[in-house]
């Protein structure tokens, strides 16, 4: 086992090394001759209008947080997946209940509409 | 100690060049098949066939200027490609393609030539290393201080996480199944009994649809859908980082054709072990199946339109996510049952 995680190790070495030395020779190899207008973000070839890092559609953030609700909710289960032979029953119902639960979290986010991409079509406005 | 370091060394730079091969021929037979698709030549200057067409590209954006946006933050705008492509190139180093051990004099196997490493959480470890890729999305979006980058990237990130639950929940269910997170012991697993896609069908329909998602092709390439994003979270790269991005693109098909067909196809196996089949070496049928997939994804691409960013969210949140939590708990219920 131990000689798997040098091997990975190793692994992770070689393509660091290569990723960065890729970058690093383009960057000496390919010729420098910035001017004002090569170096202005692309926006449709006309002047950028205000700063692009800026505010942004909410509804992102809590897909995040679903995300983070349901990526938790795995942690658990890998252990009950893997065990579940010497659980038997007992475990199986206490996963049940457990799904259960966050399924309720589940049909909570749904009606507040974060899967709901378009906004005139929202269940909330029927 | 030093012998079996060196060994190890030799292997994993061996399997890195055949890797980088297939990275860099992937494109070309995609160029070239979708030209036939659409009754056009595709590639042909470069080489017969055009075969010299990936180095040449190459070759040329490693020689290209390199424009670094004014506003941009330089650090997180030359790490993010970096990220990109170590996060989904280092997948392959639990990748198992065959069982065959390299031993010494007295048979005492020294390392495994069917793999770089067997780790007793292979899964986990792909899952998340492959998820480390959002990290280099969300940066090259936020970096480049660009509209269209910023766009693309939370665009991005967000089909990402949510189809990487689908496809957690997909893999929990196999791990189930199996018992056993470590690659080589699903394979070996299937080799008592059937190949996972028979049990888990449902599973492996979704797990298909979450690989389209989650390596951003048509699809479900909504990230950099030419005709709203200009090109998405790399709009501001050029030169080998904008390479790189596709660089990352193609390991991460490659990486997930891999993982697909060693968790239900099998992976080194022959379809069935009697005289015909068995004779082919495993590593041979590894590379078969692989193929197919990364064919199909091709494939797809020449075929389908692109969904709307809506009906990517429903698919996935409304359809995907509670089948394959009802897949999940039918299953533990009948493999406790029986």
């Amino acid at each position: 086992m131990p000689i798997d995680y040098l091997s990975i190790l190793i692994f992770i070495l070689v393509i660091v090394g290569f990723s960065i030395g890729t970058v690093v020779i383009s960057s000496f190899l390919g010729k420098k001759r910035p001017t004002y207008f090569k170096c202005m973000p692309y926006e449709c070839g006309i002047d950028p209008v205000k700063d692009a890092q800026t505010k942004f559609e909410p509804k992102f953030y809590l897909v995040c947080l679903v995300f983070l609700l349901f990526d938790i909710e795995l942690v658990f289960l890998y252990p009950f997946a893997l065990i579940s032979d010497n659980l038997g029953l007992v475990g199986l119902i206490e996963i049940i209940i457990f799904i259960f639960i966050l399924f309720i979290g589940y049909l909570f986010a749904w009606k507040l509409n974060i899967f709901n991409w378009i906004k005139g079509r929202s269940s909330a406005s029927h | 100690m030093i012998l079996t370091i060196i060994l190890i060394f030799i292997k994993i730079v061996i399997v890195f060049s055949v890797v980088m091969g297939l990275v860099a021929y992937i494109p070309y037979v995609e160029r070239k098949l979708i030209g036939d698709m659409q009754r056009r030549i595709g590639p042909s200057v470069v080489g017969p066939f055009g075969i010299f067409q990936p180095i040449a590209d190459g070759l040329k954006l490693l020689f290209k200027e390199e424009v670094i946006p004014l506003k941009a933050d330089k650090l997180l705008f030359v790490l993010s490609p970096v990220i990109v492509v170590c996060a989904a190139l280092l997948g392959i180093c639990v990748i198992p393609w065959g069982d065959y051990f390299l031993v010494d004099c007295l048979g005492k196997p020294i390392i495994s030539l069917g793999y770089i490493a067997n780790i007793n959480v292979s899964l986990l470890f792909i899952i998340a290393v492959s998820s480390l890729g959002v990290y280099g999305i969300v940066f090259s979006g936020w970096s480049s201080n660009s509209k269209y980058s910023l766009l693309g990237g939370i665009r991005a990130t967000s089909q990402l996480i949510s189809y990487e639950i689908t496809g957690s929940v997909v893999i929990l269910t196999v791990a189930l199944s199996a018992k056993s997170l470590s690659l080589v012991e699903i394979v070996n697993y299937q080799k008592s009994s059937v190949w996972l896609i028979i049990p888990q069908i449902i599973g492996f329909i979704i797990f298909l649809i979450c690989g389209f998602a989650e390596t951003n092709r048509i699809p479900f390439d909504l990230p950099e859908a030419e005709s709203e994003l200009v090109s998405g979270y790399h709009t501001e790269y050029s030169s080998m980082k904008f390479a790189m991005f596709y660089m990352g693109e193609y390991a991460h098909i490659l990486v997930f054709s891999c993982l697909i067909v060693v968790v239900f196809l099998g992976g080194w196996l022959p379809p069935f072990n009697i005289f015909p089949f068995n004779l082919i070496p495993g590593t041979l049928w590894f590379g078969l199946k692989v193929s197919i997939f990364v064919l199909l994804f091709i494939w797809v691409r020449a075929t389908l339109p692109r969904v709307r960013f809506d009906q990517l969210m429903n698919l996935n949140w409304k359809i995907l996510l509670p089948v394959a939590f009802a897949n999940f708990l039918i299953s533990a219920i009948l493999v406790i049952a029986f």
